[in-house]
């Protein structure tokens, strides 16, 4: 636990002032609070013995007062500790993803998304509930034991004893009954996930359940698993429904005692009725801290444990960085498009054989190559290992002769347009996800926002992040459409309702498959990159569409290093070397001419893809 | 994740009475937890009360004589109030439970009802949610809120009696700070309520932005993005931050109001009652046990608004739940098959309120119990055993489909004939529409145009039991369930003996690999079949088809490559599956389609060609190509190992 705490300690000293002032504030309406019993019993007392109507003025305005003053300062200790509390949500959740961002695409492969969701919302809200409501209430808590205990004891120390005697049960029951709900709730989630498990496998196999008219049977198989889950629940409640209840009845025996043995002595004249009546006060006003004390335990546990979750994802170190960059490629424009493997031989981390062994290649400046091969030959994760998402080993893969892992990421991301299999858009307008490249980290527009990303820095709403990367300049407004034309969707604007200004997804037009292709390749195109990587990039493109954008694409590349994969024979057959891949090799290569000559692979892929052209033109 | 989830009413009369009707079947359970709730509320009346008498009667006059009595009665008091409390809470959350349990049967039985354009629609990880995430919410509702809050009522009501008979004057100066309260009450759950959406909306779109870019975080690294999208997420992150930070501004003044209003009916009870003290007016055990009613007075009323964030969650999750139990199930069994199932009477429409709200569990009921009864003497026999339609003749008749738009239609006038017996293999390219004929014959999906009929009765006209009961289907991909092998040959149909799912493994060759491992049938299955080669799931899917001994098999043959032993078994089995029974098969191997009767060749939708092997492949027509292409690479296991077609 010690480690971990260490770490969240940066984020509380940031906050210091604020803690120390809301704790303060705690403090103070803590002890302000406990004098109203003493009011209440002076005044009792007063009664009893006969008092003036100026003294009872005196007790109402002392009590309203001390009720005033405890109000600002518990109204000050709310807004400045749950305050604070949320300043370090927002900290921590804005380091989280900061730090998610500079994590390698390995890492995001073997965790699935909802987990890291997770830990940043439901974890970090945890762990604000440890360090806001839970430090609030400790110390609240902490303080109305001790003071009331002294002014009980101050009271009657003898009564003060009898009254506590029941209080050893409240805390043991409250830590054995704490650790028996844990268990049986843990039995309940367990069953829940077990639930949600048949759901999931009847609801996805919904064609087998019908089709065998298994409807019924799988309603009784839902159905006993929902019975043992609310047969855990009624467990779990049997127990519970125990917990309060018994803690008022051991709160209640102290105030019982209190009652027979107090009001004894206050007929044997050991204390006065007003003494009395303020001792009842304080007990009542115990009994919180005792049922409080679990609920904090517990806000504790969970936020620490959340913490720790965190902490794992925090403490990743990135593993793809500019570790080894050296200034020999400084800037993207100083590329040239130069491309070698080297012997390269690369294995995934959780792959037990290599997915390329033994790849030499070279690709000259401005040259085009294609890559050919079945699913799982290794072509994705060539092309993966240019732009660095995944780490090839040193010395295999060069850019312009320097090892892309000596080159700075950004010069290098810099300088790749990269068209992957399946495009992901944002949930933004289609202009702004073809200019997402033109608003990179640095980019003159948003050298604000940059600052603030690195320095962590807080500045007021409105410095127009959203203002400045939103509104696309008349440059960028060229940029997108010339973009656009070289993909061909420029073809399909008519058909959105406002133009580039159309939202994609959800709340907005749902892009085809081809459209969708042909926006991510806008994308790519429009940052005028030297190298031009397309990973199948166009499948959903129909074919006469891919011609077009083939020779548009010709006009554009003609000084740039273009890498494409692809599956069909006419989108390859006019670059300048094709390598056909089989496992993790290069099995042919040649230009198509010569592939369709030796007769192989390639060359019976051609044949099929004939055939299949012929069919398909078949009306 | 998305703000469909926030923007629900804060509450509806019509979702609340739809709601409390699932309570009515607990309608004892209700009353005791009620009963326990008014008896525990009586009981903490008291205690002041008890003070007042002990200072009034005992310590005042300076006597002893009988207050063992009300030492005994305050015992007698907690004890009640723990036997009461603890039922209460024991009953209620139970119910919750069960109610939660109900709702969650019901959904997931209307689930199974739904066709499949509802499943195109809906991706399962959502439907899941309504399962388990959105019945939960309603959990605190019902377990904590609807009694509760009752209980709180009674308690306000209580006091309030009970201040006006001990002194009605007193009484009246106490509730004088009542309109203050209201006041204070209102004004703040106006704001909370308005704060607490906005937190929901600005949560759904730090999750929607959080989801979105870890998915795509690839793209964003290579677009160097970082920065930039760093900025965007800091902005939402800071508005929700100053959204909570400006609710909290109504919490901290909200409590310590609350207090000081308390503090304030207090100095007016010492003022007044103290004066009426010592004019003789009032005993100093009223005006303490006054005082102590007063601080119980308040207590409550802070609860109560804390309640309302649970009833507003409850409320957007119930609205989510009942769209979901009204949609309406396009494809059911026809009306006169019904009085066997009087459930399925006609699809709920628009939110009900009233009497009709018990619907859904007479429904509910109705097919437990039929689940019940059925399982002892299981399905009748398959099959043979199928009453009124013996043959099996299919007849698709000019048939038109689409899945969308009326103008993308997947099947364009698709007329033929499928004698009993017969063998037929359906053949195309990727999306010919040969998997939609399947989805349409087994009333996955109803016809657009024309209509498909079986021994001259149209599909739409069969108990949909009756009619998927004529077939065995036998997927590409095999969907096994966790459980056993034996639970997945057999599924839920306990008309099917354990030497039944013997034979049927040893038939289609299956039992090799199940009598190799460790428990033979009895071994577990992992979830979607984890453990097993691609082969052995798809033995395992010829087995469960030949265990329900269909008259009809219906087989969309799967492409995946398995080794040359494997793939030699599968072929052997086919032949089993196939033998004596009208079989239609997407066929992928050329084992299988050169075996067949008739072979139909779809083309964009159309039927364009039919007849045996031998006759397409002499016509040279689109059968003649995609021969070539897709079986052509197979032939020299076919050219040695096939025996001759009958």
């Amino acid at each position: 636990m010690a480690p971990a705490f260490r770490a969240l300690f940066p984020y509380l000293l940031r906050y210091r002032r604020q803690f120390g002032l809301g704790l303060a504030c705690v403090v103070v309406t803590t002890a302000v609070s406990l004098t109203s019993p003493w009011v209440l019993r002076y005044a009792i007392d007063d009664l009893k013995a006969g008092v003036t109507r100026e003294k009872l003025a005196v007790y109402a305005s002392l009590l309203l007062g001390i009720a005033l003053v405890s109000g600002v300062f518990r109204f000050l200790m709310r807004q400045i500790l749950v305050g604070a509390s949320r300043h370090l949500e927002y900290d921590l959740r804005n380091d989280f993803f900061a730090h998610l961002e500079r994590l390698p695409l390995a890492y995001f492969q073997a965790h699935r998304t909802g987990d890291l969701m997770s830990r940043a919302t439901n974890d970090l809200n945890a762990v604000r509930m440890m360090i806001g409501p839970a430090v609030m209430y400790t110390t609240n808590t902490g303080i109305v034991f001790v003071v009331a205990l002294i002014l009980m004891l101050s009271i009657d120390a003898r009564l003060t004893l009898i009254a506590l005697i029941p209080l050893p049960f409240v805390s043991i029951s409250v830590s054995l009954f704490g650790r028996a709900i844990h268990r049986r709730f843990e039995r309940i989630q367990a069953q829940l996930s077990d639930l949600s498990a048949i759901a999931q496998e009847a609801l996805s196999g919904v064609r087998v359940v019908r089709a065998y008219r298994q409807e019924a049977a799988e309603l009784s198989r839902f159905q006993r698993a929902n019975d043992e889950y609310v047969e855990r629940n009624r467990k779990l409640v049997l127990l519970q429904g125990f917990f309060y209840p018994s803690m008022a009845l051991f709160l209640g025996l102290g105030a019982l005692l209190v009652l027979w043995l107090g009001s004894q002595e206050v007929i044997r004249g050991r204390i006065t009725l007003g003494q009395f009546v303020a001792f009842n006060s304080y007990l009542a006003m115990l009994s919180w801290p005792m049922i409080a004390f679990g609920w904090v335990t517990n806000l504790l546990q969970r936020g620490m444990a959340s913490w720790k979750r965190m902490l794992q994802v925090l403490s990743t170190e990135p593993a793809i960085t500019d570790a080894g960059a050296t200034d020999r490629l400084a800037t993207a424009a100083s590329i040239q498009g130069g491309i070698e493997f080297r012997n390269l031989t690369f294995s995934y981390p959780t792959g037990s054989t290599p997915a390329l062994e033994g790849v030499s290649l070279r690709i000259d400046p401005g040259q085009t190559v294609a890559l050919v091969g079945a699913t799982g030959s290794g072509k994705s994760t060539l092309i993966s290992l240019l732009p660095r998402l995944h780490e090839p080993p040193a010395g295999t893969v060069f850019i312009d002769g320097v090892d892309v892992r000596e080159i700075p990421l950004a010069v290098l991301r810099g300088a790749i347009g990269f068209v992957p299999q399946e495009p992901f858009l944002f949930s933004d307008t289609i202009g702004e996800n073809i200019a997402f490249g033109l608003r990179a980290n640095g980019a003159a527009s948003d050298s604000m926002t940059l600052r603030q990303a690195q320095g962590g820095s807080e500045r007021s709403r409105g410095t127009s992040i959203s203002g400045s990367s939103r509104a696309p300049s008349s440059d960028d407004g060229r940029a997108i459409e010339r973009a656009a034309s070289v993909a061909r969707l420029d073809k399909d604007l008519p058909s959105f309702p406002k133009g580039y200004e159309s939202m994609v997804g959800e709340r907005g037009i749902t892009l085809s498959g081809g459209q969708k292709q042909r926006t991510a390749l806008a994308r790519a195109i429009v940052i005028e990159p030297r190298i031009l990587i397309l990973d199948d990039a166009l499948s959903s493109v129909d074919t006469y569409t891919e011609e077009e954008i083939l020779s548009r694409l010709r006009g554009v590349m003609r000084e740039r290093t273009s890498i494409i994969v692809s599956h069909r024979i006419s989108t390859v057959r006019d670059a300048d070397q094709i390598l056909v891949f089989g496992d993790g090799r290069i099995v042919e290569r040649g230009c198509h001419e010569e592939l369709i000559a030796q007769d192989g692979t390639y060359a019976a892929l051609y044949r099929k893809q004939l055939l299949e052209e012929e069919l398909a033109t078949l009306s | 994740m998305h703000e469909e989830e926030v923007l629900g009413k804060a509450y509806d009369a019509r979702l609340m009475r739809r709601l409390l009707g699932y309570l009515k079947p607990y309608w004892l359970q209700v009353v005791v937890a009620l009963g326990a709730i008014i008896g525990y509320s009586s009981l903490q009346l008291v205690q002041p009360y008890l003070m007042k008498i002990v200072i009034d009667d005992y310590i005042t006059v300076g006597s002893l004589d009988g207050l063992g009595r009300i030492a005994l009665l305050f015992l007698l008091i907690l004890l009640g109030s723990f036997g009461l409390e603890y039922v209460q809470t024991y009953v209620m959350q139970l119910t919750g439970q069960r109610v939660m349990s109900d709702l969650r049967a019901q959904i997931y039985q209307h689930l199974q009802r739904l066709d499949l354009r509802f499943y195109d629609r809906n991706p399962v990880g959502r439907l899941m949610t309504r399962v388990t995430t959105d019945v939960d919410a309603l959990n605190d509702l019902f377990a904590s809120g609807v009694v509760t809050v009752f209980g709180d009522v009674f308690t306000l009501a209580g006091i309030m009696i009970v201040l006006l008979v001990m002194d009605w004057r007193l009484a009246l100066v106490a509730f004088s700070v009542l309109p203050i309260i209201v006041l204070v009450t209102q004004w703040f759950r106006r704001h909370v309520r308005e704060w607490y959406r906005t937190v929901r909306i600005l949560i759904a779109r730090i999750n929607a932005f959080l989801q979105e870019n870890i998915t795509g975080m690839a793209t964003v690294q290579l677009f160097r993005r970082e920065a930039v999208n760093f900025g965007r997420f800091d902005e939402i992150d800071r508005e929700h931050r100053d959204a909570n930070i400006a609710s909290i501004f109504y919490y901290a003044v909200f409590y310590p109001a609350i207090e000081v209003v308390g503090a304030l009916a207090s100095a007016l009870i010492i003022w007044f009652g103290g004066g009426w003290v010592m004019r003789g007016a009032l005993t100093i055990g009223s005006l303490v046990a006054f005082l102590q009613y007063s601080q119980r007075f308040f207590r409550p009323i802070s609860d109560l608004s804390e309640k309302f964030n649970v009833l507003q969650a409850a409320m957007a999750s119930s609205e989510r739940i009942f769209k979901l139990l009204d949609t309406p199930v396009a494809i059911q069994s026809p009306a006169r098959h019904r009085p066997r199932r009087p459930a399925d009477a006609g699809p709920s429409t628009g939110l009900r309120a009233g009497p009709s709200t018990l619907r859904p569990f007479d429904r509910l009921r109705v097919v437990a119990s039929s689940v019940e009864g059925r399982e002892p003497q299981g399905r009748p026999e398959p099959g043979r055993g199928t009453t009124g339609l013996r043959a099996g003749r299919i007849v698709f008749d000019h048939v038109w489909f689409s899945y969308g738009a009326e103008s993308d239609h997947v099947l364009r006038d698709v007329s033929f004939t499928v004698e009993p017996g017969e063998r037929v293999g359906i053949v195309g390219a990727t999306g010919a529409g040969k998997t939609t004929l399947i989805n349409l014959l087994l009333r996955f999906y109803d016809v657009s145009q024309g209509r498909i009929a079986i021994d001259d009765v149209d599909v739409r006209e069969l108990d949909l039991e009756e009619l998927r009961g004529l077939f065995s289907l036998v997927l590409q991909d095999v969907h096994l369930f966790s459980g056993t092998i034996a639970s997945n040959i057999r599924l839920g149909n306990a008309g099917i003996s354990d030497e039944d799912i013997r034979r049927a493994a040893r038939a289609v060759h299956a039992d090799q690999f199940i009598e190799r491992m460790a428990q033979g049938y009895d071994s577990a299955v992992a979830e979607r079949g984890a453990t097993l080669s691609v082969g052995q799931k798809q033995l395992l899917s010829f087995a469960r088809a030949l265990a329900f001994d269909p008259r009809i098999l219906v087989l969309d043959e799967a492409t995946s490559s398995v080794d040359t032993e494997t793939e030699h078994l599968i072929r052997d089995a086919l032949h089993v599956l196939m033998a004596g029974r009208t079989s239609i098969a997407i066929a992928h191997r050329l084992s299988t389609i050169q075996d067949m009767d008739k072979i139909l060749v779809l083309h964009k939708g159309e039927l364009r060609e039919s007849g045996t092997h031998q006759r397409l492949l002499a016509a040279r027509g689109i059968y003649y190509r995609l021969y070539q292409l897709q079986y052509k690479d197979q032939e020299a296991p076919a050219d040695t190992v096939i025996p001759s077609v009958r």
